[in-house]
């Protein structure tokens, strides 16, 4: 039978990677160029593919356990701002396209090696879910790296979008290497390899690495953003209005 | 060769069924007809993604959000193959771009109705993708080879489109009374408008007899037509749901549905750009363009900086 913190740590990660798609659609059908529409959407399906298999998992956990009648559904559509547990970076509104693939690229170059020490964490189900999103997620740092690299290194005008993309998300990025206390990833000991390949990338890009700035945190343990209060009351709007109606 | 040579030469090629490629020989007629066409098609593709694209954030499942993502995006590619098949007509994908948000190019008036609950996801993709289907199936054998076989591969994912409409609305139809309610509702809204997707009348419609006789197309809007009602009609009856016409009934002796009449003002004053979302949907489309433009720019750049970056190397 599982414990408590691993069906925190399955929500958590099933809570990022469903945040982010939900916002990543967001851009389906209004991307700044056909075939990066449907790139973007192919990430999206990804995380949203990803957030299923870990819900099944927390669901499945919590079944054995007799603590709810859960499914991937009632965890995704009938829980509450504050148990939610993504990072708080996967909420933030999607502004321009620099914001959008920087977030990208925090996130996936994170989720990348997270997952690869998922693999190894001594529980079968994380390492088969980690082994799957492991090939899925190195598209999307390689999309999303190259696409931080064209525009910090495009024109004057898109270099300086990426700057203030940069300006605006990086204090979302501590929160990442800070444990809550049911993760089962040493995430402070990613944080040397995140940026080394945050660095190189970086400087490809010609983009500045910010100096210390104060880092938001919260996401993890239910203290969110405004932002998730509104992606909720989208997202679950059906499950809310029809109780039990099944689709 | 004289021209009367010429398009005899290319009337027999049409009569054998032998396809016409982008480096033949063709009447101009033929290639703007392709090309209004399969350009058309394309946008249709593109601003289809919107009134689908409008539930994504609320669908009512993780699996129906999946299927829905995976839906739009594949339209997207449908515009894709369409229009490179049209660009071997010598257009570039640019120019239609800029066609379509000027206005000047039309797409599927389908898509200027608006997509108000979740079963409209369901009554579009058995709907409006069945009606597309049946035009679709005929144009896997138009004579220009490139859009049929962008035709090919585009028919099998919208056979599967529709089929996933019809089970969203399916379980719906088996679901609670304000499911079943909305289900009805939603085939009430569409199911006019899509017979309007054939296009006007046999006897209305002014291109349709050039392009019967240059194999571009094979079916008339009417033949069509009365081919989806057909399908139609009789699937509606897995669903317990009523298609909103009093005169929907089976005629023994034609061995087909009779069918009320449509409103052929409606049908206009879509066309024409007064329908419900006209002016959303080219908004949006205009305003993804235009917010994309510094992005297209900035790749642009890159791609010729790493171009300048590479020579020198080479040198």
């Amino acid at each position: 039978m599982q414990t408590q913190p691993t069906i925190d740590y399955a929500l958590h990660l099933a809570d990022s990677a469903l945040i982010l798609g939900q916002r990543n659609g967001e851009w389906c059908a209004h991307g700044p160029i056909l075939e990066q529409d449907i790139a973007i959407t192919n990430i999206t399906l990804d995380l949203i593919g990803q957030s299923r298999l870990f819900y099944q998992y927390a669901a499945a956990c919590m079944n054995e356990s007799g603590t709810a009648e859960a499914t991937e559904d009632t965890l995704a559509y009938l829980r509450t701002e504050r148990s939610f547990k993504n990072l708080l970076m996967c909420e933030l509104p999607n502004g321009d396209w620099a914001q959008t693939v920087l977030r990208q690229f925090f996130f996936s170059q994170f989720q990348l090696l997270l997952l690869e020490q998922l693999q190894h964490a001594g529980n079968e189900q994380y390492a088969a879910i980690a082994a799957k999103s492991i090939k899925e997620t190195q598209y999307h740092v390689k999309w999303s790296s190259e696409w931080v690299i064209r525009l910090g290194d495009g024109t004057a005008e898109s270099h300086e979008k990426m700057e203030n993309a940069v300006n605006a998300l990086w204090m979302y990025t501590g929160e990442f290497f800070i444990a809550a206390d049911y993760e089962a990833v040493d995430v402070a000991a990613l944080k040397n390899k995140w940026m080394e390949a945050v660095t190189a990338i970086f400087e490809e890009a010609t983009l500045s690495m910010p100096e210390n700035t104060f880092m938001q945190t919260g996401g993890k343990t239910g203290t969110h953003t405004e932002h998730l209060g509104y992606i909720l009351s989208e997202l679950q709007y059906l499950q809310r209005t029809y109780p039990g109606a099944e689709w | 060769m004289e021209l009367y040579d010429l398009e005899k030469k290319f009337q027999e090629k049409i009569e054998k069924e032998i396809k016409i490629e982008p480096r033949d020989w063709m009447p101009d007629a033929y290639r703007k007809t392709n090309l209004r066409q399969i350009s058309q098609h394309a946008h249709s593709e593109i601003v289809g993604m919107l009134p689908e694209g409008n539930w994504i954030s609320r669908a009512p499942s993780l699996k129906r959000k999946a299927i829905l993502i995976a839906k739009v995006q594949d339209e997207a590619g449908h515009g894709l193959y369409l229009y490179s098949a049209a660009e071997t007509l010598g257009t570039s994908r640019e120019q239609m771009i800029d066609d379509l948000h000027s206005g000047k190019a039309k797409y599927s008036s389908i898509f200027n109705y608006p997509t108000l609950t979740w079963a409209d996801m369901g009554a579009v993709g058995w709907l409006v993708d069945g009606a597309a289907i049946l035009n679709q199936v005929m144009l896997c054998r138009t004579s220009y080879g490139p859009y049929a076989r962008a035709m090919v591969r585009i028919c099998k994912e919208e056979s599967f489109h529709q089929r996933q409409g019809f089970e969203s609305l399916l379980v719906m139809s088996q679901g609670t009374e304000a499911q079943r309610a909305m289900c009805q509702d939603a085939i009430n809204r569409w199911w006019w408008p899509s017979l309007m997707m054939f296009g006007p009348k046999d006897s209305e419609s002014t291109n349709s007899d050039q392009s019967m006789k240059w194999k571009i197309k094979r079916k008339t809007n009417d033949e069509l037509r009365q081919q989806f009602v057909d399908m139609i009609a009789e699937q509606i009856k897995l669903l317990g749901m009523t298609l909103p016409d009093p005169d929907l009934r089976w005629n023994e002796e034609r061995k087909h549905y009779d069918f009320g009449e449509i409103n052929w003002t409606e049908f206009w004053n879509v066309v024409k750009g007064n329908g419900p979302c006209n002016k959303q949907r080219l908004e949006a489309r205009n305003k993804a363009h235009e917010e994309g433009a510094w992005v297209r720019a900035a790749a642009l750049a890159y791609a010729e900086k790493k171009r300048v970056r590479t020579t020198a190397k080479v040198a």
